[in-house]
């Protein structure tokens, strides 16, 4: 199928090629709200066609060398896992991210709008003028935690990864959110903690990531298909594990706070950003 | 993006099967979804997780129903009255297995068996109908799109403009580009779509199926009631006792009432005023102007234009005149004055009333968009073991062939050449794979025993109610 525009009921725009679905809001003046979309638009058709041409490359392991690759989605991908390269991870953990990336900067660019954000498939890339805010709900079993968007805050990108998504984890976190200050760095910090929210238990079940999916950048690596009832204390201990490596990130720059959930058990490591889990959950 | 997408021998054995919806190119193991969840392998079939399109009733006026909506209308599930279509059914390209759905059901009283299908067709194209007079360029010019040569311009039909485009030639034997631009265009138009087309020489002109073309442009509202000459035979005793001369401009044949038969007849004297162009027969000049965006389809903005002379033994001062168009779009009065010049006049109240009478018995100019495809042999192989037995069965007339549930005419001679509206088909019914090729719905419907003669799966029959049972459904 060719590329999809379409617009809500709302007014909200809705791409989607392949693989790719994005929910794409501005807010301002009509005028330029409409503009904003048709350069998003004009964008998004070659999106997906630019990384099928490189996907051999984005779906190697990152090693020694800084992979040489051509387009702008491709280059995002790559600046957003290369901080992560002492551990396994290909560019495609950032692939979301940085698409959400790519056309969020097609739709602000000359445009003057109080905000807008593209959300590709719960990776969110975000613009917000001063004065303005947008909230991010954070959905693990119900609305769990909301994230408060402002633009003195250093966050532009939210991302969340866990087991039960489209994408593949070496992890067993049901989900774990990040704000970061790309879409695409999000997605990439929200892989990696999430493969470190991880234990040792017959109830967690895995498969060589090919054996699902011969196409998979994990190749023969594990990844989880089934988490059975896991005691207490393995769920304490995982999300602790998740909680270092998220803190790690923070320390180092890379992230801002992230969320981490394993069975209704939540762990938040906060730079600062109003991250508050509400009671409901 | 690699060109080869087969399979490895190890890949096909462990049930892969390799998605070619989109540029991705999925390999998708068995019971799993591709990357956009759309697409997945069941039991080593590449299924479609949309929905699959039922027609209430084949030949009765649709319903349209909210697709997703729980909100079941009419009487489907009991077996008759429904109609699987091909949309949603998925491909089985190359078709060395069944297609996917053979589903018997009753209708009549006889056991119908409706094998449905969708077709990859490396050899389609569309057929555009444009009813315009307007000028869109000379025969055999290139249509392009982005640039792209997807087809030419052929004839003219009454009233109307032909375009072929695509065609294996423009999708497969020329350069890539040529190939995607025209798959994209084929597609686009066969879903209903507006897609902006440029004929070499000639105008721009935007095409969308049931809907009125635009010509550089223009909004073109009207189809002419005729040609100048049918004009004239179709409204002179109307004019009779308000005009002495009436010229009907047109790029095809324009029309001189006094000196046509319609004038004759009426007992009109002669007005002397010769028009421009090349007399066919009596009141009939072809080529009076250069085609072009003016009056009745040529390039005249200035009727007076085509006049070539008046002569003074036969024209006399005070003589009235109407020129009009075929559409009725322009029309202009005058009278001559002493010099037996054309001088502009107000239009007397008849006159002008019979003007608007040309303007509303011309037809609302549209586009239509005829999908015309070749069913090749491995699309039929899915359907009999014998392919060539179901050619002969569609020739027969016992097989019928639809298209999203709408009869396909047949073309007559080998093959199965079919050609169909898409106005009548259900919304985005067609599809494409990288090739480039169209993939559209095809049915076809029979009865069980012919079927089975034909050499049929007949033991791959499964009942409509196993279908809605087994498949998301829409219905229109």
């Amino acid at each position: 199928m060719s590329a999809v525009a379409a617009r809500f009921a709302d007014g909200r725009l809705h791409l989607q090629h392949g693989p790719i679905d994005l929910i794409v809001e501005a807010f301002g003046a009509a005028e330029e709200v409409e503009r904003a979309y048709a350069q998003a638009i004009d964008r998004f058709g070659d999106i997906l066609p630019a990384l099928v041409g490189e996907l051999i490359v984005l779906r190697r392991p990152i090693g020694e060398a800084y992979p040489l690759l051509q387009g702008p989605v491709a280059r995002r991908m790559a600046e957003a896992v290369w901080p992560h390269r002492t551990r396994y991870i290909t560019p495609m953990a950032a692939v979301a991210g940085a698409v959400a990336d790519e056309m969020l900067q097609a739709l602000v660019r000359g445009r003057r709008l109080d905000k807008a954000y593209v959300n590709d498939g719960g990776d969110i890339a975000i613009h917000v003028t001063p004065g303005q805010s947008l909230r991010a709900g954070i959905f693990a079993q119900a609305l769990d935690g909301v994230a408060l968007l402002t633009h003195e805050r250093p966050v532009r990108g939210i991302a969340t990864s866990g087991w039960g998504g489209r994408s593949f984890s070496l992890g067993v976190a049901d989900s774990v959110t990040v704000l970061a200050a790309t879409s695409a760095s999000a997605d990439a910090a929200a892989t990696m903690i999430a493969n470190e929210v991880n234990a040792d238990h017959p109830a967690i079940e895995r498969r060589p990531a090919r054996a699902l999916d011969p196409d998979s950048d994990l190749h023969e690596l594990p990844v989880t298909v089934a988490v059975g009832d896991l005691p207490p204390g393995t769920v304490d201990a995982a999300l602790d594990r998740g909680l270092a490596a998220a803190r790690r990130l923070r320390l180092c720059g890379l992230i801002d706070s992230a969320a981490l959930s394993l069975r209704g058990h939540w762990r938040i490591e906060s730079g600062g950003t109003p991250l508050a889990l509400s009671e409901a959950g | 993006m690699s060109d080869d997408i087969s399979l490895s021998e190890s890949e096909r054995s462990a049930g892969i099967v390799r998605c070619d919806a989109c540029p991705v190119l999925c390999r998708i193991r068995p019971g799993r979804a591709g990357a956009c969840d759309r697409y997945a392998n069941e039991n080593g079939a590449l299924v479609r997780v949309d929905p699959l399109v039922l027609l209430a009733k084949p030949d009765l006026a649709r319903v349209a129903f909210v697709e997703g909506s729980d909100a079941w209308h009419g009487e489907l599930g009991k077996g008759e009255g429904a109609f699987v279509t091909g949309i949603g059914a998925t491909t089985t390209y190359p078709d060395y297995k069944p297609a996917p759905f053979i589903v018997s059901s009753k209708q009549d009283g006889v056991d119908m068996v409706t094998v449905v299908t969708e077709g990859i067709f490396s050899y389609c194209g569309v057929k555009v109908k444009i009813d315009t007079d307007r000028y869109l360029g000379p025969e055999q010019a290139a249509v392009r799109v982005k640039g792209e040569a997807v087809g030419h311009v052929t004839t003219a039909e009454y009233g109307s403009q032909m375009l072929s485009l695509g065609g294996v030639h423009h999708l497969t034997g020329g350069s890539k580009k040529e190939g995607v631009v025209t798959c994209d265009t084929l597609l686009a138009l066969c879903n209903r779509e507006a897609v902006e087309l440029t004929i070499d020489g000639g105008s721009t002109v935007v095409v969308q199926a049931d809907k009125p073309p635009v010509v550089n442009g223009a909004l073109e509202e009207r189809m002419r009631v005729g040609c100048g000459s049918a004009a004239i035979g179709m409204f002179a005793p109307q004019w009779k006792d308000h005009v002495d001369e009436v010229i009907v401009v047109d790029d095809h044949i324009t029309g001189v009432l006094s000196e046509h038969q319609g004038g004759v007849f009426l007992d009109m004297k002669p007005a002397g005023i010769r028009v421009r162009g090349r007399r066919s027969t009596p009141g009939r000049y072809f080529q009076v102007a250069e085609p072009g965006l003016g009056w009745g389809g040529t390039n005249v903005s200035d009727p007076l234009e085509i006049i070539e002379k008046i002569d003074p033994k036969q024209a006399w001062p005070g003589l009235k005149l109407l020129m009009v168009s075929t559409t009725g779009e322009h029309a202009a009065w005058f009278t001559l004055d002493e010099q037996l010049k054309p001088r502009p006049a107000e239009m007397p109240a008849p006159v002008r009333h019979v003007v608007e009478r040309i303007a509303e018995n011309c037809e609302p100019a549209l586009c239509t968009v005829l999908f015309m495809a070749g069913a090749g042999g491995s699309l039929r192989a899915g359907v009999t073991e014998n392919p060539v037995r179901l050619t002969r069965s569609v020739r027969d007339t016992l097989t019928k062939v639809t298209l999203g549930g709408v009869p396909a005419y047949i073309w007559p001679g080998g093959g199965i050449t079919l050609m169909v509206d898409v106005a009548r088909m259900p919304e985005k019914s067609f599809g494409y794979v990288p090739t480039p090729a169209l993939v559209a719905p095809i049915e076809f419907t029979l009865r069980a025993d012919d079927y089975a003669a034909l050499g049929g799966y007949a033991s791959r029959a499964v009942t409509l109610e196993d279908v809605i049972a087994r498949h998301k459904v829409r219905i229109e």
